[in-house]
């Protein structure tokens, strides 16, 4: 783990490529490459170059409007914030353990979300590249493209998408903005007309998401030469995982592992989140980098998100999804795969995880009770963690005795994949870049590598002028003579 | 059975002049309520244009898209739009003729007349208000959107529609 080519020893000579914005992804990121005259590469970045400064936006409000003031972070994953919220104020308001009928709500919502996600991201995203090619006709390479060529797979990515859309409907109350999930519970239930709309699809839904693993694996494993190195570099990874060390997308405990698969730690509450991970801010992003505290900045930073969920739990604990993560493991025979294109076919793994759990959430009469709500002893401080589509989404708050919020942090999925991608960058640019003349079938690599990624970069920065910055002059005997700081 | 004519209403309400279309969706629902037109239209109101939103046409006489505009002519412009394929690379920017194109190629026909109104926002920035001038803006935007759910025919939309209105 190293940090090569992140800066060059001497820029002012080199010749300067940007990519931006980063096409399909959500937000805008910029790439930048400097290269000497012979094209070889000396410094790649990826830049954040959007900020929203949310976490003071949160800052004095009362504490029951975070949930939904959060969900307007993001268009892309609103309910992801929305339920990380409510789980920290759930610890504000003395929460320690929901009814069933709320906790069930939430898990359908949030795996609701996950499947309009993966979907969005896989047909609409990420296909285009797959199905013609990194090099294909820009004009071509497009969810319209895909309609076009592939109509049928097409029509699917839609009809998933929508009906992940609904689940968050019925469960939040409205597509975007839903109130459903509160301090202490949630504020609706399902009713029998609602349970009996989203029964009428849920076995299509689930048959075509197996058909979507089928599809990616196909393509992952016809050209292994690509597919198994492009772009990879080894890193540690981390997840929530269940009580028996299952994947569970909603709620558990922190477990990080090394490159080679080895426990870092596990079982680790999250409510101590800050014990164990620390940001780190760099001079040339808005985005901070996280990484392990017991590794140092060097060598802990790790990625999250499909591929390290699906190799960081013990299993699945529906049967198709562990059908087809036994599968993927073998494939990758017995050592954690590192391939960034492998977080696709892991992400379509997931994706029919969730259409099972919610076909048997639906089956739930848990789902119908009045049970809502429960309250205990008012905390002043929570942490609420979810695995959001991206990969581990933290939400910490502190909130004072009247009930105003006096300290927020996130970190967003994108923010705990935030070097993982740069190294990811850096890998294609040394193989593919690197002494070549740079064309935009080349340049669409690197974007290929940040989008296996799925970032969201619109929620992971934070606010200019907000950033630590510090400037220190230092004497030839090591003394600071002047310094300036901005925190 | 779907209302004969959809209205999309885009914009987070939390960003600046990007809440021209949901106050927009707001005022709207109000004033349809309140002249019983309400089963005429069905108003979806979401933070982005994504990809389902193309099965929303279906069945439909007439599609309006309502959105804020940065650096667009103002107060506002009204225009038919056409399937189209160049834009549709991402889902953060998802433009109506993106949704539209989406619309033939999954339904395999063409989609209902649909038409654009852009009001001009200044603002876009996180926590703020809407600006003085996209409320003028919108107040403007807003009698034409009266008479347009008053006469909700292809024929008068197109003979209202054109580059630059106010």
């Amino acid at each position: 783990m190293t940090y090569q080519l992140e800066t060059a020893a001497h820029p002012e000579t080199l010749r300067r490529v940007a990519i931006d914005p980063v096409s399909r992804v959500e937000g805008h990121g910029k790439v930048t490459l400097l290269l000497d005259d012979q094209n070889r590469v000396h410094q790649v970045r990826l830049h954040i170059v959007e900020f929203r400064g949310f976490e003071k936006f949160i800052q004095g409000r009362p504490y029951w409007e975070v949930p939904v003031m959060v969900q307007r972070l993001c268009g892309i994953c609103p309910v992801s914030h929305h339920l990380a919220a409510s789980k920290a104020l759930d610890v504000i308001v003395g929460a320690k353990k929901l009814t069933a009928t709320a906790e069930k709500m939430r898990r359908l919502m949030h795996y609701g979300q996950m499947l309009q996600s993966h979907a969005l991201h896989f047909f609409h995203l990420c296909s285009p590249d797959l199905l013609f090619g990194f090099d294909s006709d820009v004009t071509k390479r497009n969810i319209v493209g895909v309609a076009m060529a592939h109509p049928e797979t097409a029509k699917r990515g839609v009809l998933l998408r929508k009906f992940g859309q609904e689940v968050i409907r019925v469960t939040a109350g409205k597509r975007v903005h839903g109130t459903g999930a509160v301090p202490g519970g949630v504020n609706k239930a399902l009713t029998i007309a609602e349970r009996d709309e989203l029964l009428k699809d849920i076995y299509h839904i689930v048959q075509w998401s197996r058909e979507a693993v089928h599809l990616i694996q196909k393509v992952h494993t016809q050209d292994p030469g690509l597919y198994n190195s492009f772009g990879i570099f080894r890193s540690n990874f981390m997840s929530l995982v269940g009580n028996n060390g299952d994947l569970d997308f909603y709620h558990g405990t922190l477990r990080a592992r090394d490159d080679n698969g080895k426990l870092i730690f596990d079982h680790v509450d999250y409510q101590q989140y800050d014990q164990y991970i620390e940001e780190e801010v760099r001079s040339w992003s808005y985005m901070k980098f996280p990484f392990f505290k017991s590794l140092g900045k060097e060598n802990g930073w790790y990625k999250v998100g499909p591929l390290a969920r699906v190799q960081n739990c013990n299993q699945i604990s529906t049967p198709f999804a562990e059908h087809e993560r036994k599968e993927f493991v073998d494939y990758a025979g017995g050592s954690p795969m590192h391939a960034p294109l492998a977080y696709h076919w892991t992400r379509m793994i997931e994706m029919l995880h969730a259409a099972e759990v919610i076909k048997e959430l639906l089956h739930d009469d848990d789902l119908l009770g009045s049970d809502l709500m429960v309250q205990g002893e008012r905390q002043m401080d929570g942490v609420g963690v979810i695995e959001a589509p991206r990969g581990t989404l933290f939400h910490h708050y502190r909130v004072d005795e009247n009930d105003l919020v006096t300290m927020a942090n996130l970190i967003v999925s994108t923010t705990n994949n935030n070097q993982a991608m740069n190294e990811a960058i850096r890998n294609v640019a040394r193989r593919y870049l690197h002494g070549h003349e740079v064309t935009e079938g080349l340049l669409n690599h690197i974007e290929v590598a940040i989008r296996a990624f799925d970032p969201c970069l619109s929620c992971a920065t934070h606010a200019l002028g907000k950033m630590p910055l510090e400037v220190e002059l230092v004497d030839v005997e090591g003394k600071i003579v002047h310094s300036l700081s901005r925190s | 059975m779907s209302a004969p004519v959809v209205i999309f209403a885009v914009g987070n309400p939390s960003r600046g002049d990007d809440a021209i279309g949901p106050e927009c969706c707001a005022r709207l629902e109000a004033w349809l309520d309140q002249e019983g037109l309400a089963d005429q239209f069905e108003l979806i109101e979401d933070f982005q244009l994504q990809i389902e939103h193309a099965l929303d046409l279906q069945g439909r006489q007439l599609a309006l898209f309502i959105d804020a505009g940065a650096n667009t002519p103002g107060p506002f412009t009204f225009e038919r739009i056409a399937p189209a394929s160049g834009a549709a690379c991402t889902t953060h920017e998802l433009p109506p003729e993106a949704v539209l194109q989406v619309y033939v190629q999954t339904e395999g026909e063409p989609p209902p007349p649909a038409f654009v109104l852009c009001i001009r926002g200044e603002g876009f920035e996180l926590g703020e208000p809407l600006s003085g001038a996209a409320s003028q803006h919108l107040e403007l935007a807003f009698g034409l959107l009266t008479g347009l759910c008053q006469q909700a025919a292809l024929v008068v939309w197109e003979e209202k529609s054109g580059p630059t209105k106010g």
